[in-house]
């Protein structure tokens, strides 16, 4: 309660302040009247108040509490994934480092390393700006790619290649094929947001130490690879743990487990180890993030197709 | 990026740089790639000198400093390749050698650069700021540094790019002994100017570009030394006939225009140029259409098909006056980044045809091998192809990163 403690020079306890004193004397006659209801409704509103924020501040901090019943599963669904959005609203833009390790059959592994920078974009219907450089493996280093995601529409994209210094405005469709031949599609580790699927909540179980939501997932956008996804949200910090993707012949494709989250700027969980495995193939990838920063000072001219050209 | 102790352990020079400027945390990283080439050619060639197969070996190594949250660069891209036939394709280029500073908006530029215009695959009319380092390959995607000093600012309205070019590149020619070659010697020891300035002649170009949506488009001018030069018959010294290079003064407008609808890509450019009391078009354009994880596999197949016009009809400065483009795509979008380009370009007068297939892939994480084959059919005597007809050949490179 103390952070919401009025100081003394708040308008509202000078007026009651010197109301008190200018009232002592006087007589009760309209005037005084009025000034004293004044007062009683001034005195109610500063013990209502609070208690009003504080109250609407603890709903939304037990999230928990405020979940459609187990009766619509399709309510239950959307708001956990609306409140996993919510835990990361204000994250404003952030960099960091991309190792993939790509493990086929045989066992044998590549690497590829990347970096990745996001801007948040807040308005509605669009998606998150994003622009990736490639370092490794050597032959696309410099190579970078530059999106402006929408939420239902093909994204704009553009590459830049190095080699002959063009930028080459692609086509985005083309979400759900391997992402630099590895495991995950571009639309595995690209922005989610909430508008990108329609929900069904499954049921709440273990997920190893945690309780988690178990919700199905069902992607709006007609490009995508997979018919439907099954995801486990942890009921404590809304982040989710566990991914499974079924292919366009509803066939279990993969499995994406989440692991290694850690807290930035006391709000914003980032996993830094993703591990991606193919049930089909038998390959599978492990992407692991690191040297994350926030508030990196990122601005809209460093997700252009100028800065794309000197992306390092 | 390199570690430091990495970046020391793989170049002296590395070592020395970050050690005179100690007060600058620079971020420092040296990259390349040494490449050996073999070439195998069809026939015997028919000019004395040309040999059936040869070999050669490319390297590239490029410097890079990047300090003030990368607001500030240096980037020194030195480029050598030593030939074992022809005399002219053993040369060295410095592919860039420039300084950059970045703040807010704006952008400017300082050095030897390279800049790419357009958005066509096969044809590159517009792209005007480089020379063509023809000895390197004759698909015209290699290119010399330019000297510049280049300004360029991103506003809401746009992109607008501006660059003073103050010093010219000549084209680089094969030898007689080089493949593929003109079977008439092009001389440059002649090689005439339109300008008195020759190569010190001050060049001028500007750029607006911006996206609306789906579109992304660009109008240009540029006003100065043409880079392609117009190739006149003469005689050397003793009296053989040869090509004389000249660099006539242009100016030229061009436009370039791209709609993205989904899997389609829609392309065009071209550009209004005057040239030596003479003004004329070109332009190219046409669609490319990916058909994604094809068969339900990883997959990618794309079809792509220009035509490429010059409104001046069939002459020798131009083998590309009325011809169409069909090429096929194939990426398998697997670890080793597998991809095979099958393209064919038909002079739709004459049926004189060249077809490429490239093919490429990396091997572990240092090496990418490519493949590349040239076939030159149906070419007629008139044909500016024709001293090609009898150079095809099949070339590999194994490029070998670090």
């Amino acid at each position: 309660m103390t952070r919401f403690s009025i100081p003394d020079a708040n308008p509202i306890v000078r007026l009651t302040v010197n109301l008190r004193e200018e009232n002592q004397p006087m007589r009760m006659n309209a005037l005084n009247l009025h000034n004293l209801v004044l007062a009683w409704i001034i005195a109610a509103m500063l013990v209502i108040l609070p208690v009003g924020i504080s109250t609407a501040i603890a709903e939304e901090l037990a999230g928990l509490g405020t979940l459609p019943g187990a009766d619509d599963p399709v309510a239950r669904g959307l708001a956990i994934a609306e409140e996993t959005e919510r835990r990361d609203v204000g994250f404003n833009n952030t960099s960091a480092n991309m190792q993939m390790i790509l493990t086929n059959a045989y066992g044998e592994t590549s690497e590829r390393e990347l970096r990745n920078m996001v801007l948040e974009i807040t308005e509605e219907n669009l998606g998150d700006w994003s622009l990736i450089v490639f370092d490794k493996p050597r032959d696309v280093d410099g190579t970078a790619l530059l999106s402006h995601a929408r939420i239902l529409d093909p994204d704009d994209q553009w590459m830049y290649l190095p080699a002959v210094k063009r930028v080459k405005r692609i086509s985005s469709v083309n979400k759900s094929g391997p992402f630099m031949g590895s495991e995950f599609a571009f639309e595995d580790f690209s922005s989610q947001e909430v508008g990108k699927y329609s929900y069904n909540w499954l049921r709440d179980e273990e997920c190893g130490e945690r309780m988690c939501h178990v919700s199905e997932r069902t992607p709006l956008y007609e490009h995508s690879g997979y018919t439907r996804q099954v995801a486990w949200t942890d009921t404590t910090d809304y982040q989710p743990r566990k991914i499974e993707y079924y292919d366009r012949k509803d066939q279990l494709l993969k499995t994406l487990t989440m692991t290694d989250y850690q807290l930035y700027e006391d709000k914003h969980w980032r996993a830094h180890d993703l591990f991606m495995e193919n049930h089909q193939t038998g390959k599978n990838t492990r992407l692991v993030w690191s040297d994350f920063v926030f508030q990196a000072g990122l601005t809209e001219s460093d997700f252009t197709t100028n800065a794309l050209k000197r992306a390092r | 990026m390199n570690n430091f102790s990495t970046t020391c352990a793989a170049s002296a020079l590395a070592c020395s740089f970050t050690a005179i400027t100690p007060a600058i945390a620079a971020d420092f990283e040296v990259t390349g790639f040494v490449e050996p080439e073999l070439q195998v050619f069809a026939s015997h060639g028919n000019v004395p000198g040309q040999k059936r197969f040869n070999s050669s070996v490319a390297l590239e190594v490029t410097a890079e400093a990047f300090w003030d949250n990368g607001d500030q660069f240096v980037v020194f891209t030195p480029f050598a390749r030593l030939d074992q036939n022809d005399g002219n394709r053993t040369h060295a280029d410095i592919r860039e050698l420039k300084y950059a500073y970045v703040t807010g908006d704006w952008e400017f530029r300082v050095g030897v650069d390279k800049v790419f215009w357009g958005v066509t695959e096969v044809a590159h009319l517009i792209d005007i700021i480089n020379q063509t380092d023809q000895v390197e390959s004759i698909d015209g995607e290699e290119k010399l540094g330019q000297p510049m000093v280049s300004v360029s600012t991103v506003q809401d309205f746009g992109v607008f790019d501006f660059y003073l070019l103050p010093y010219f590149r000549e084209r680089t020619f094969p030898s007689m002994s080089g493949r593929p070659a003109s079977d008439i010697p092009i001389d440059e020891t002649q090689t005439m100017y339109g300008s008195d300035d020759k190569r010190q002649h001050l060049d001028f170009a500007t750029r607006y570009s911006n996206t609306f949506e789906d579109w992304d488009v660009g109008v240009s001018y540029f006003q100065g030394t043409g880079r392609d030069p117009v190739l006149t018959p003469g005689f050397d010294a003793g009296g053989n006939l040869v090509l004389i290079p000249l660099y006539a003064q242009i100016r030229q407008t061009s436009i370039d225009v791209q709609a993205t609808k989904d899997a389609w890509l829609y392309k065009f450019e071209g550009f209004w140029r005057r040239e030596l009391g003479e003004e004329y078009i070109q332009a190219t354009g046409g669609i490319e259409y990916t058909f994604y994880q094809i068969f339900d596999t990883a997959y990618d197949l794309g079809i792509v098909a220009e035509y490429i016009w010059d409104d001046r009809g069939a002459n020798a400065a131009n083998a590309f006056a009325n011809d169409t483009v069909a090429g096929l795509r194939w990426t398998a979008n697997d670890e080793a980044s597998t991809a095979v380009l099958l393209a064919s370009v038909i002079d739709m007068d004459t049926q004189a045809t060249s077809i490429s297939l490239e093919a490429e892939r990396r091997f572990g994480n240092d090496y990418f091998v490519a493949l590349e084959a040239r076939f030159f059919e149906n070419i007629e005597r008139t044909d500016p192809l024709f001293s090609f007809a009898d150079d095809d050949f099949i070339q590999l490179r194994v490029a070998r990163y670090f």
